[in-house]
């Protein structure tokens, strides 16, 4: 049994018949093309959204956060409904990354970069609120345990709000390490693809110098696992922290023993749901499909399933202690049946229903592999995760131990401003992440390519388990020839093949030339003059006015066509025209078609 | 010609695999392998001895568990004791249980962040740093081993890599003898 084997059961989690060259030409093409006029649209409104909160910050500082709806009795609301959302969201990322790490799952490969992504951009995001909610943020050093002008008063390292400092730099801080480290291999590969000494500059600095030496790679993998059995009690223990930040008070609805494992939960339930959002749109603009499949997304759903079961059942334990107390106060604490049918009964079912109910329907597997409903679900569930916040905040605030005091909480354009502004801001990151880094650890695809990848799972059930794995890959000369010093070097693949030259008749060259005519437009289309309308082939690298007019002679006009190409057309394309000079692989055609074709 | 090496490019890391077992098995020296990704085992097939960055992440942890016992212990109980909430501040074991979260993140934070510091240091990873892999392929798709040419015969060896499956090889002159 080979090496490679994985059981057939298991659907591929990397579609088509790639290449390890395939793998890299798809993940760096979204960074080596243009944007499209989607990616403006959507970043321009995300920069609008960014800056209209820095206004609203600035007016928040300028001012004081008097300017924030809060009142005498609901003295925390948005602000911190926002900032547990967020760190909410950052969750996923380490999880995929650490816990699946450890845990041996091949899929986490083609997300891991992208949650990680989400995670940094999400807590930066969360850092604002409580950075806001000071006041004075230029005074926000005060929280460091610094000697200072007090005679050395110390910070107060039992309140749990210090605690958050540190946990959630040092969540912050280890993710990012964490992501950069294994963005290395991947930027050294965008690195050596650049073209433009440009790019080839920024991604060499980004890259470290990353040359992917045998020690390197060990000490890489050894990293990646201590720091994955690092993170994983770390993502544990920043919820844990942000919801002691409740636990430990005296409110009723707040001091509650479960808060711990029910935040945790509920972070990861509400960050897988922001992951689906994110990955589905990307896999879509940035056609990764074959990287990340209905397969990744159905185990994201069946991980929202479990996450989500566990905040459900936390709901249901909430409301019933709240009943079973007795006490008169827990009967308003925001799972509770005054909860559901008073003032804020709207904010009481939008929690219910969006984060009990709908989720639900993901048990149906048809559901679950459905990237609509997903989508929707994601959506809806990030909502009912921001309203699971304010309910916790303002629910239980609202009515408290004296009725003369019980109040409603009305946001100001302020709050609203700001928390459109954090959303503006993480998509400006997200888009600018889109298009300047890989956004698959290509690396780590291309070592479960052969054990998951569809083209190898296809070879091992037509030849067998034993069947050999090594890739017969297209070879062209290095360009500047470093073989020369050896006098019998062979390159058996570019020993030019002269057809016709063994005697046979000018008939039977023209037949074959018709047959791999037929056979490379069968593979990428035919052009039909009627219906399409042509490209300008000249504007691929490589193809020159003599290069397109051979095309077109072939028949191929679009950069539709031309994306569809793979090594094995242009070896077609070599054989069909005699006297071919185009380096296709090396020019990567079919990246700069796709390219072009989107960019119309 | 002491110092001259042989670059052997393969296409595939299972061909890679066996050939380096194959070139080991031979004595030929391999200096170096430069792969797009971890080859599961190469490690193990070149000799390599395992890497003791584990261990110095355990040391690190350490070193930030022990700060934080020691800053816990001078900040809040030698230095500014305070009855917080009912809870004096009078000893360190009666109040320890409050401080495990900054001490949990503390450890955290020194284990994971030192020892990615020792691996960027021991793989000479840093910005500005010159990418030292000798073919540009071997980010992308190519296996490259160099072997030590020392007083084997360069033919001889050569026809010995093409028979493990290399697709290119060259001679590298050591400069400082031309």
């Amino acid at each position: 049994m080979s090496s490679h084997y994985e059981a057939p059961i298991r659907e591929p989690l990397v579609l088509g018949d790639k290449s390890y060259h395939d793998i890299s030409r798809e993940i760096a093409a979204p960074i080596e093309g243009k944007a499209n006029k989607s990616w403006w649209i959507v970043f321009t409104i995300s920069l609008v959204a960014f800056l209209w909160g820095v206004g609203c910050i600035i007016y928040v500082i300028s001012t004081g956060i008097g300017v924030w709806g809060l009142n005498k009795t609901i003295g925390w609301a948005w602000d911190i409904t926002n900032f547990v959302w967020w760190v909410g969201i950052g969750h996923a990322g380490t999880l995929i990354s650490a816990v699946l790490l450890l845990f041996r799952q091949k899929w986490r490969m083609a997300v891991n970069r992208s949650a990680e992504a989400m995670t940094i951009f999400a807590v930066v995001q969360a850092g604002l609120f409580p950075l806001i909610h000071m006041g004075r943020p230029w005074l926000a050093y005060w929280v460091l345990p610094i000697p200072n002008q007090f005679g050395s008063l110390w910070v107060n390292f039992n309140s749990p709000l210090l605690w958050d400092v540190f946990a959630i730099s040092t969540y912050l801080s280890i993710s990012l390490v964490f992501w950069w480290t294994g963005l290395l291999p991947d930027f050294a590969m965008i690195r050596d693809r650049a073209k433009t000494p440009f790019q080839k500059k920024i991604y060499g600095i980004l890259s470290f110098g990353w040359s992917g030496r045998a020690k390197d790679w060990q000490r890489f993998e050894e990293v990646s696992l201590v720091l994955a059995g690092l993170a994983t009690p770390l993502v544990l223990s920043v919820h844990t922290i942000v919801s002691f930040d409740f636990a430990t008070s005296v409110v009723p609805g707040w001091h509650s023993t479960i808060y711990p494992p029910y935040f945790v939960a509920g972070a990861i339930f509400s960050g897988f749901a922001m992951v689906q959002t994110l990955l589905i749109i990307m896999r879509k603009v940035l056609h990764l499909e074959d990287y990340i499949t209905v397969l990744h997304i159905e185990y994201m759903n069946q991980v929202i399933l479990l996450t989500g079961g566990i905040v459900g059942v936390a709901y249901i334990i909430e409301y019933f202690i709240g009943w079973y107390t007795g006490m008169p106060y827990e009967n308003y604490v925001y799972l509770s049946f005054g909860a559901a049918t008073g003032p804020y009964w709207w904010a009481f079912w939008a929690l219910i229903i969006c984060n009990m109910v709908v989720p639900l329907t993901l048990w149906v597997k048809k559901y679950r592999r459905n990237i609509v409903w997903t989508f929707i679900v994601s959506i809806i569930i990030n909502i009912g995760m921001w309203f699971e916040r304010f309910d916790i905040i303002v629910i239980d605030l609202s009515k408290d131990r004296l009725p003369s005091s019980w109040a409603m909480f009305q946001p100001t354009f302020v709050d609203i401003g700001t928390f459109i502004g954090t959303i503006g801001f993480f998509f400006v990151l997200f888009l600018l992440y889109a298009r300047t880094f890989p956004v698959i650890a290509q690396a780590e695809v291309k070592t479960i390519l052969k054990s998951s990848g569809e083209g190898y799972k296809r070879l091992r059930a037509k030849h067998g388990d034993d069947v050999s794995h090594a890739q017969n890959v297209e070879s062209y000369p290095a360009d500047a020839g470093p073989a020369a010093n050896i006098s019998y070097k062979r390159f058996e693949n570019v020993i030019p093949y002269e057809r016709g030259a063994a005697g046979s008749s000018t008939s039977d060259i023209a037949q074959a030339r018709e047959a791999k005519i037929n056979q490379l437009l069968d593979s990428v289309g035919r052009f039909d003059g009627a219906i399409q309308t042509q490209d300008d082939l000249q504007r691929i690298k490589g193809i020159g006015p003599v290069l397109e007019q051979q095309l077109h002679q072939i028949g191929i006009f679009t950069f539709d066509q031309v994306s569809r190409m793979t090594t094995k057309e242009y070896q077609l394309i070599k054989d069909i025209i005699s006297d071919f000079a185009g380096s296709p692989d090396r020019d990567d055609w079919a990246a700069q078609a796709l390219m072009l074709k989107n960019e119309k | 010609m002491a110092a001259n090496k042989i670059h052997a490019i393969y296409t595939d890391d299972d061909l890679l695999l066996q050939a380096v077992k194959q070139t080991h098995s031979k004595e030929y020296e391999i200096s170096e392998v430069y792969t797009p990704f971890p080859v599961h085992g190469l490690d193990e097939a070149m000799g390599l001895k395992p890497t003791r960055l584990a261990i110095t992440a355990f040391l690190y942890g350490l070193v930030g568990l022990s700060l934080a016992v020691w800053m816990m212990n001078y900040m809040m109980i030698m230095d500014w004791p305070q009855n917080i909430g009912g809870k004096p501040s009078f000893s360190f074991h009666q109040n320890m249980p409050a401080f495990i979260p900054i001490m949990f993140e503390m450890t955290v934070f020194f284990a994971g962040h030192l020892m990615v510091i020792t691996f960027y240091m021991r793989s000479r990873l840093w910005p500005f740093k010159k990418a030292e892999n000798p073919d540009i392929r071997t980010t992308d798709d190519r296996f490259l081993m160099e072997i030590e040419v020392a007083d084997h015969n360069v033919d001889e060896l050569a026809k010995f890599l093409y028979d493990t499956g290399a697709s290119e090889i060259s001679l590298i002159k050591n400069e400082e003898d031309i």
